[in-house]
């Protein structure tokens, strides 16, 4: 029994929580949150160097050859500083091309996925909130037509992962030269979104699971609004621990108090559901689905709880624009919406455990 | 990460197992002196009071929360008798092994292990619940035996009770934590009055204990006088955490699965309903978070690792996860739970056995620390807010 990460797992997860602390203060955050396109070089290529972005790519392609618990944890950390950027949609559609893309490809991309020099994405629902493989109708066999919802970072990215009807992949490569984007005005703009119209579109087909694919990115969703649901109790934490009113710091007062350690017993236990959504994926193939299904509902409604909870106890000042705990606040709405709603997944946990059959 | 517990755990499970097989059979449950042989033997054999020295009737084995995981599990899936369970076993003798005179751990261990002897906990008074330090009941040293006065309540199965160990105000005049000494005393004489309280099941399982110049000898005190307070926190360290804790919720939620499965709505099962299943999978989602937690609580725990403040939550985790089963089970079995589960021969108790689950959801919120004790543990210790103003020992 040995149900804790590693001594390299929790380093990795320091190193990156570091970078993002020195990169990443509240000032920063927020300029790169109110910035045209919510994509900050800096902290892109200093995530890069680090490593981050291609955790999971194979060695032989410029990467560590990790797995999603890996990943996952270093996930946490950039919820926890609200990074804004395309990390998730680059980290989604590497893996896509690590597991299905053929080798000309591979090199194409990889090596530069794996750096930052190249940016990927994935572009999944069509209609509202279809999210789920068997609800996408886009087709190939070699050119794609039609429109894709919410995807993240279209504009620059350069190599694009499209799901299509009977749950399958294809690639597009640079398809700045070949789809309209519109872009939407992002309620968390720390993840920018866009519709991406595909006219003519030349594609090729993947071999990959797109419910694997899928299952990545709940998995990754949940990591992230647990660090995030962390991060807004730390803040609120400080604050009761600072702010004074009627001539005491205000975490004396037990309403406070209370409605902390609530937050609190709330997401603590959450920390293990989400690594072991990612353990599964990695190594327990009959949980994945469940349990990434089950992590991204529970987690990130608790992210968004927390954040509710977190930014009620503040007062006023949270409820500006200036003080950065919206943040978190709406990067917790993205999270859990993101790739389906938590009453989505709940009746899908309902479905893969079974449980209307006979026990 | 390796959620199996290794080969060498495995092979210690087969030959628990095979222990099990040969010395017990299931119709020996109804047959108290087949159980009272089991346990004799499960102890000689080292599976049973694992902590506790061979002199005094333990099987004295080194500290392995993995084999004592392994023995639970391969122990409860045959129905075979575990540790005899009571205050007695659960919290007197880790007290008395940690702080008693070595007389007293040789006249009072041996028999409570074999369950010849149990013992109350005389903690809780009318006026003392969760400020537990300012108990009143008064302890007078005259001669040589102590003059004991004052009551005590919620005390569990006093009846049945040979014994009680109890807090009890012998300094007046010293500091509230520092005034009291942790008495023993035998419950079989004339100046104690048992009164039992029927709770809200309709069932009596607690009492009230009055002491009307109650005697007990002047050695019978453990630890020095005052240090009662002291002697009391050091037994709160032996309650049982951590792993298991998760398992009653496991098995209350299939219980409640069934549940799903046999009543109906809209004339098809209701578990077919979507918000039942929502409602399913939203407690889904806290209990597998409670499970892994608590694994990963026990693996930090056994590479010496501080799990950090999550220890502080697990109760009330467990009381929110117990109020949403108790919930949910109201809705699906539906008007049985306008009904009394009533235990008397000749009537047979129906759905409405989980009010049992719903009633006992809220003794946990109570017991052994309030809910809000409990906020308070969290946001002092877990979170380092400022203490109470009041003073209030969380």
């Amino acid at each position: 029994m040995n149900f804790d990460l590693s001594a390299e797992q929790t380093a990795l997860q320091d190193s990156v929580g570091r970078l993002l602390q020195n990169e990443l203060d509240q000032v920063r955050l927020l300029e790169i949150f109110d910035s045209e396109d919510g994509h900050d070089a800096r902290l892109w290529q200093a995530l890069g160097e680090l490593g981050v972005l291609g955790l999971m790519i194979d060695e032989r392609h410029g990467g560590t050859g990790l797995e999603m618990l890996d990943a996952a944890v270093v996930t946490e950390m950039l919820g926890y500083h609200g990074a804004p950027g395309p990390y998730l949609g680059h980290v989604a559609a590497s893996l896509a091309i690590c597991w299905s893309a053929n080798d000309a490809q591979k090199e194409r991309w990889l090596p530069r996925l794996a750096t930052g020099e190249c940016l990927g994405t994935v572009a999944l629902a069509e209609s509202d909130a279809a999210w789920q493989p068997n609800e996408w109708r886009l087709a190939g066999p070699t050119a794609l037509n039609g429109t894709k919802r919410n995807v993240l970072y279209p504009a620059q990215a350069d190599v694009m992962v499209v799901g299509v009807a009977g749950g399958e992949l294809m690639l597009v490569e640079n398809p700045a030269e070949t789809v309209e984007v519109t872009p939407l005005p992002s309620l968390d703009a720390t993840r920018r979104i866009a519709h991406v119209a595909f006219r003519d579109t030349p594609a090729a087909p993947l071999s990959g699971s797109a419910e694997r694919l899928r299952d990545a990115l709940l998995v990754l969703l949940a990591a992230d609004a647990f660090g995030g649901a962390r991060r807004c109790l730390d803040m609120a934490v400080d604050y009761a621990l600072t702010r004074e009113q009627f001539g005491q710091v205000i975490g004396a007062f037990q309403g406070l108090k209370h409605q902390l350690a609530n937050v609190a017993a709330d997401i603590e236990p959450a920390r293990a559901l989400y690594w072991y959504a990612a353990h599964a994926f990695d190594a327990v193939p009959e949980d994945a689905q469940r349990m990434a299904a089950l992590a991204k509902a529970h987690v990130t409604e608790r992210f968004l709880h927390a954040a509710r909870e977190c930014t009620q106890a503040h007062g006023g000042i949270a409820y500006t624009w200036e003080f950065p705990l919206h943040v978190w606040l709406k990067r917790a709405v993205f999270d859990r919406m993101y790739m389906g709603s938590t009453s989505m997944h709940r009746t899908r946990v309902a479905e893969l455990s079974g449980w209307a059959l006979a026990g | 990460m390796d959620l199996s517990y290794g080969a060498e755990y495995e092979a210690f499970r087969d030959e628990v197992r095979e222990f099990v097989a040969a010395h017990w059979s299931r119709e020996d449950a109804r047959n108290p002196e087949r159980i009272t042989a089991f346990r004799l033997k499960a102890t000689e054999a080292g599976y049973l009071y694992r902590n506790i020295p061979r002199r005094f009737g333990g099987s004295e084995q080194p500290a392995d929360v993995l084999r004592a995981q392994v023995i639970h599990e391969e122990f409860t899936s045959a129905r075979a008798p575990m540790e005899i369970y009571g205050n007695g076993v659960r919290m007197l003798v880790p007290t008395l092994l940690e702080c008693g005179a070595p007389w007293q751990q040789e006249q009072f261990i041996p028999p409570t292990v074999r369950g010849q002897v149990d013992w109350a906990q005389g903690y809780s008074e009318p006026g003392s619940g969760s400020d537990l330090a300012s108990v009143r009941t008064r302890g007078e040293l005259v001669g040589d035996e102590w003059i004991i006065n004052g009551q005590k309540i919620w005390t569990s199965r006093a009846h049945e009770c040979r014994y009680m160990f109890a807090l009890v105000r012998t300094e007046p005049d010293a500091p509230k934590h520092q005034g009291i000494s942790y008495l023993l005393l035998d419950l079989h004489q004339p100046g104690v009055t048992i009164r039992p309280l029927k709770q809200i099941t309709g069932q009596s399982t607690f009492n009230e204990v009055f002491f009307d110049d109650a005697r007990t000898p002047l050695d019978w005190i453990v630890g020095r006088r005052g240090e009662g307070w002291q002697v009391s926190r050091a037994t709160l360290k032996h309650e049982r955490t951590g792993i298991g804790n998760a398992e009653t919720y496991l098995e209350q939620f299939a219980k409640l699965l069934n549940v799903a499965r046999s009543a109906t709505r809209n004339g098809r099962p209701a578990i077919e309903d979507p918000i039942v299943q929502d409602r399913l999978a939203e407690i889904e989602g806290y209990l597998q978070a409670h499970r892994y937690s608590t694994f990963r609580q026990l693996s930090m725990s056994l590479a010496g690792k501080d799990p950090g403040p999550v220890t502080t939550m697990n109760k009330l985790v467990v009381t929110n996860l117990g109020h949403m089963i108790a919930a949910l089970a109201q809705e699906l079995i539906g008007d049985a739970s306008l009904l009394l589960p009533v235990y008397e021969p000749g009537h047979k108790v129906g759905d409405e056995r989980w009010m049992n689950q719903f009633f006992g959801s809220l003794g946990i919120a109570i017991a052994g620390g309030t809910s809000n004790i409990q906020r308070n543990i969290i946001g002092e210790r877990g979170l380092g807010l400022p203490r109470d103003q009041t003073g209030g020992d969380s």
